[in-house]
């Protein structure tokens, strides 16, 4: 099973875990409705979405209310530590958390406590975390953009607000960041990095691009790159390798971008209302 | 991994201080009111020596977690305090991104800087989009802001927390320059 650990923007939401069902484009957790706008929520829908024309189970969430104080994320750190090695999950993704190098690193002793291990996803905060820590190599997959990959290539910056000048986040740099984060031990096992053309690579090189459908309108819209980080959790939860699933997500993510014939003002709730249209297509495909 | 060397390098990390930030002030009454004001509002704060490249006023420098620069600068506006500088400990060197990406949508306008980026409708200056980011503050500041016009939004300064936040600030304060001049 599929679990997501993130936050919701709203500073009285309770911390909460269970499984997730998705209603009248809201999230249903323990009676509690959740906006889809943006942020962790979208990723939780678009896995939803993905995981149910794979015949995945409802994805399992941790979530907690933080405006970006880090307080709600520091409880739900605290929680994880206590519980998570008892718990049994194929997949974990990590999402918009407050980063915080020590938290990080004592989840992640209690995520090496695991029996067995789950597959590691990290993307938003917790990747920043992640790379900060110098752990990055114990997760599966980073889903960066190309900032958050000139951020990754920097083994100086803290965060990507103190990336350098002289590494410019260019979308035709990518490759280059690439090598460079991996060369400072800054990279997960896989690398996915969403952009105008999305590049999927490990330490061995890129090992695919996916530029098809190419849609400019969604670069603006708020979400696009947690429903992708939706759709890879959803593929790799239903037994894909993790390589192949980023290569799919950026497919399905593209297309269901496209089916909502997006313009600069887009919600990214019409992204993720086409994800089973998208799923359906490629699935003929493959 | 092994557990041993997961441990090792988790105290190297630690050491390497990667997630504090530095604040500098023009001398050590304003550290020490800085202090108080940070430790009253329930930060985790410590006074220290600053490092040799930036030993330019004060010999007192206070440490703070420093993702959370935007809410710090706020409390400490709040006691009437601003610093000459903020800093990473890791390496004082370093610069905030100061290069803003503009992209013209034709109806809408993009900007972008740092990790940030910010949509406007030219026509009615109504924001339409916040993207980008990983602080948790983003989807609060995108809640707040998306469907509210430029002048009447409330400012990523005064709602926003974090480092994203800040960035996206300065995205916003670019945008009204640029618009402003249209």
């Amino acid at each position: 099973m599929l679990a997501v650990v993130g936050t919701v923007p709203d500073e009285g939401f309770p911390l909460l875990e269970g499984q997730v069902g998705l209603e009248n484009n809201m999230l249903l957790l323990k009676g509690i409705k959740i906006p889809v706008n943006r942020g962790t929520p979208a990723l939780i829908a678009a896995a939803l979405a993905a995981g149910q024309a794979l015949g995945n189970d409802p994805p399992y969430t941790y979530l907690v209310g933080d405006i970006g104080t880090g307080k709600g994320s520091r409880r739900l750190y605290e929680n994880l530590v206590r519980h998570l090695p008892k718990k049994t999950f194929k997949v974990m993704t990590f999402h918009y958390l407050q980063p915080d190098v020590d938290w990080h690193n004592r989840v992640l002793f209690a995520l090496e406590e695991m029996k067995p291990r789950p597959i590691l996803i990290a993307d938003a905060g917790f990747m920043y975390a992640a790379k900060m820590s110098g752990q990055a190599g114990a997760y599966d997959l980073f889903t960066p953009d190309a900032g958050e990959m000139a951020f990754l290539a920097d083994e100086e910056a803290p965060h990507p607000f103190y990336t350098r000048g002289f590494i410019l986040h260019e979308e035709n740099r990518v490759p280059e960041l690439i090598t460079k984060a991996y060369e400072n031990e800054n990279g997960a096992r896989c690398l996915l990095v969403k952009g105008k053309k999305d590049h999927i690579a490990s330490r061995q090189g890129i090992l695919a691009t996916v530029d098809d459908p190419m849609v400019e309108a969604l670069e603006p819209v708020g979400g696009t790159g947690d429903t992708l980080t939706g759709i890879v959790s959803a593929l790799v939860a239903s037994g894909m390798g993790v390589e192949e699933a980023a290569v799919l997500s950026a497919r399905v993510n593209r297309l269901a971008g496209l089916y909502a014939n997006p313009t600069p003002a887009t919600q990214v709730i019409e992204v993720i209302k086409n994800i089973p249209k998208a799923m359906e297509e490629i699935s003929k495909e493959t | 991994m092994s557990f041993l060397g997961f441990l090792k390098k988790k105290q190297a990390s630690k050491e390497l201080g990667r997630d504090r930030g530095i604040l500098v002030f023009e001398n050590t009454s304003e550290v020490i009111r800085a202090e108080n004001a940070l430790k009253a509002a329930g930060w985790d704060v410590t006074v220290k020596g600053p490092p040799p490249e930036i030993r330019t006023g004060c010999d007192l420098v206070i440490e703070f977690p420093l993702i959370e620069e935007l809410n710090v600068l706020r409390i400490l506006e709040g006691s009437g305090l601003k610093p000459l500088q903020v800093v990473p400990v890791q390496s004082a060197l370093l610069e905030p991104v100061s290069l803003f990406h503009t992209k013209d949508f034709g109806q809408y306008l993009m900007i972008r800087a740092a990790n940030m980026k910010l949509t406007v409708d030219k026509k009615t200056l109504t924001i339409v989009n916040v993207s980008g980011g990983g602080c948790p503050d983003v989807p609060f500041l995108a809640q707040e802001m998306v469907g509210k016009s430029l002048s009447e939004a409330p400012t990523p300064k005064a709602i926003g927390h974090t480092l994203c936040g800040y960035a996206l600030q300065l995205a916003y304060e670019q945008m009204r320059h640029q618009c402003s001049r249209s």
